[in-house]
């Protein structure tokens, strides 16, 4: 199998078609417009189909519409857009209904910019929408693992009959790398007695609602839901460890940046620094075992984000104070450079003066 | 014992939720029975709104699914897409369709897309205690209206049949009531004509019916009948405003 030289954008997209996605509505939005273009020109191909929406209010209603008639289906976005799909992000999670949603992060909040970003972190691992939910969120680090997360979204939708979130930023969706595509993948498929397909008599009704008037029902219905949660939770979580065992300072990244602190983590480590990396793959689930593990030998962490300062809450939370959670971010589409998270590195080392940002070029 | 009068099949055996007075009721045995008469109840997928008829998943024998504010056609695209063999339909009301849901259903009608919309239009929000809504007439006092929705505030009605009806993508577009049985007849060819266009793939069809609401127009059942037919009517001419098999009205 040859290797391809693919933008993230049309890797994610053919991944998706490769697991078995044959529905995709979409609107216009950069920096993901190579996702709705492809799947545009591929769907046909592959029988599928390919509707640019009216909005992205319309296109999450109708990947609600095709998930409920038991389809694999995906849109995507990027955070304007995702914030206007929120409405109908929180009917699927209700009415249970499986499907892929991917989101290039960038600059915000409001129209903000078309370059990267991960400011839309507590949208995706908080719900996002209205009541009480979460979403599993995957956040690939190079167009390769976009691709690999790209696939399991979608058994992992099946499986919890629920949204799946595949959270990318700017860089990611616009960058090329060559990426292996397998030429056929073990689809998964589930059976879904739920579906609306029509209805012969033979089973009970299909019902796709999210609305139970009965507080009650209601209740038990939530506590359904945050069962499935906790199994998710349980399940699910998975992340990258780096140089942790020894480490003195475990930088936390995700997605772009964790590159970039890859790079800067091991320049420290030829200065004598021991740094290491726990890199969130899934960020809710939160890999919160392996930094409250990392917590009992590491002296501090560093978080490194493009954004003012959110997973730092899921860092935090694990550490539970039992060290310093130190931070490092930029924002407004601003990517961090490796020589500001050695920096930042050196720093937190004792190694370099906090007071003097302008240390010496590596 | 001969039968001679029963229950269409495609309704269940749910008690309506509906107000005493509110024709909603009568509707929904129109759509049912023209789901029957065509024959297409195992292969119907219906898509309750948000407003009165939000329960209509209970009500409508076959696959239902509830949908979010106005975004019933949205919906039933996805739906549409997935099964294009199936008969699918959305039922709404004026401020689902009209309100909140006018780009929905502008574009469903745009695109042509084979489904069947059964518009309920009884000139104000229901559900939610008798607010104004796009169809509320002029002077119509409403919760959100207290001195009589007035024009230089909020403009006319809008008219939703006329509209759908200039989309190229529109195959059957009619205007109906239910205010007596004469009515209730002519509604019942709508509805089942409707149907028929979207089995004959010709594009997309709407019936758009006016209803009574007496509970918030404050009105006995039989004054809302009347009113139906002495302020509705004037202001929503009732006829087939699109036949493709026939060329525009």
């Amino acid at each position: 199998m040859a290797k391809l030289l693919m933008k993230g954008n049309e890797a994610i997209a053919e991944a998706a078609i490769r697991a078995g996605c044959r529905y995709f509505f979409g609107y216009p939005i950069t920096p993901q417009n190579q996702i709705p273009e492809y799947m545009s020109k591929r769907m046909p191909q592959v029988g599928g189909t390919f509707l640019q929406a009216e909005s992205e209010v319309s296109a999450i209603n109708m990947v609600y519409g095709a998930a409920g008639a038991g389809a694999r289906v995906m849109t995507s976005s990027s955070g304007p857009g995702i914030s206007l799909k929120q409405e109908g992000i929180s009917y699927l999670v209700g009415a249970q209904l499986p499907c892929v949603i991917v989101n290039i992060m960038r600059g915000g909040p409001g129209l903000g910019s078309i370059q990267p970003s991960q400011g839309d972190y507590y949208q995706a691992t908080r719900g996002g929408g209205h009541g009480d939910y979460r979403i599993p969120v995957f956040a690939p680090s190079s167009v390769g693992e976009a691709v690999t997360l790209t696939q399991k979204a979608f058994d992992m939708a099946d499986k919890y009959r629920s949204p799946v979130i595949v959270l990318g930023d700017g860089m990611i969706g616009q960058m090329m790398e060559p990426v292996d595509l397998p030429d056929s993948i073990e689809i998964n498929n589930v059976d879904k007695p739920w579906a609306a397909v029509g209805w012969d008599g033979t089973r009970p009704r299909a019902i796709i609602n999210s609305l139970y008037i009965d507080p009650s029902v209601l209740e038990r219905h939530n506590i359904m839901l945050q069962e499935k949660f906790a199994q998710i939770e349980s399940a699910e979580m998975d992340y990258g460890a780096e140089l942790v065992d020894d480490a003195d300072l475990v930088v936390v990244a995700y997605g772009t940046v964790a590159r970039i602190a890859r790079s800067a983590i091991r320049m420290a480590r030829a200065e004598g620094i021991k740094a290491g990396m726990i890199r969130p793959i899934t960020l809710w689930p939160f890999p919160s075992d392996p930094i409250a593990k990392a917590a009992e030998t590491a002296k501090a962490f560093l978080t490194v984000e493009m954004s003012a300062g959110q997973m730092i809450d899921d860092v935090r939370l694990a550490v539970a104070g039992r060290k310093p959670v130190l931070f490092y971010g930029r924002t407004g589409g601003m990517v961090p450079a490796v020589r500001d998270v050695l920096h930042q590195i050196r720093i937190a080392a004792g190694a370099a003066d906090p007071r003097n940002p302008l240390e010496e070029a590596i | 014992m001969a039968v001679v009068f029963q229950k269409p099949k495609s309704l269940t055996d749910d008690i309506l939720t509906y107000c005493p007075g509110c024709t909603h009721g009568i509707i929904h045995r129109l759509v049912a029975e023209a789901i029957d008469d065509l024959g297409v109840q195992a292969k119907t997928i219906g898509v309750a709104p948000v407003g009165c008829a939000v329960f209509a998943y209970n009500f409508f024998a076959v696959d239902m699914m509830q949908a979010a504010h106005g975004r019933a056609p949205a919906v039933a695209t996805g739906i549409k897409r997935v099964h294009p063999d199936n008969v699918v339909f959305t039922y709404q009301g004026d401020g689902d369709l009209a309100s909140i849901g006018m780009a929905e259903i502008m574009h469903a009608a745009g695109r042509g897309e084979k489904i069947t919309t059964i518009f309920v239009n009884n000139a104000i929000y229901g559900m939610t205690g008798g607010q104004m809504a796009p169809t509320t007439l002029i002077g119509q006092v409403t919760t959100t209206s207290p001195y009589g929705r007035k024009e230089e505030l909020c403009g006319k009605p809008i008219r939703m049949s006329e509209l759908i009806a200039q989309m190229d993508g529109s195959a059957y577009v009619a205007r109906a009531s239910v205010h007596d049985p004469k009515h209730v007849l002519d509604a019942k060819k709508a509805i089942r004509k409707a149907f028929e266009t979207q089995l004959s793939g010709a594009g997309f069809s709407m019936v758009e019916l006016l209803s009574t609401c007496p509970t918030n127009w404050g009105m006995t059942p039989s004054e809302s009948l009347k009113w139906v037919a002495s302020d509705m009517i004037p202001y929503y001419p009732l006829g087939v405003y699109k036949d493709s098999a026939k060329g525009a009205a």
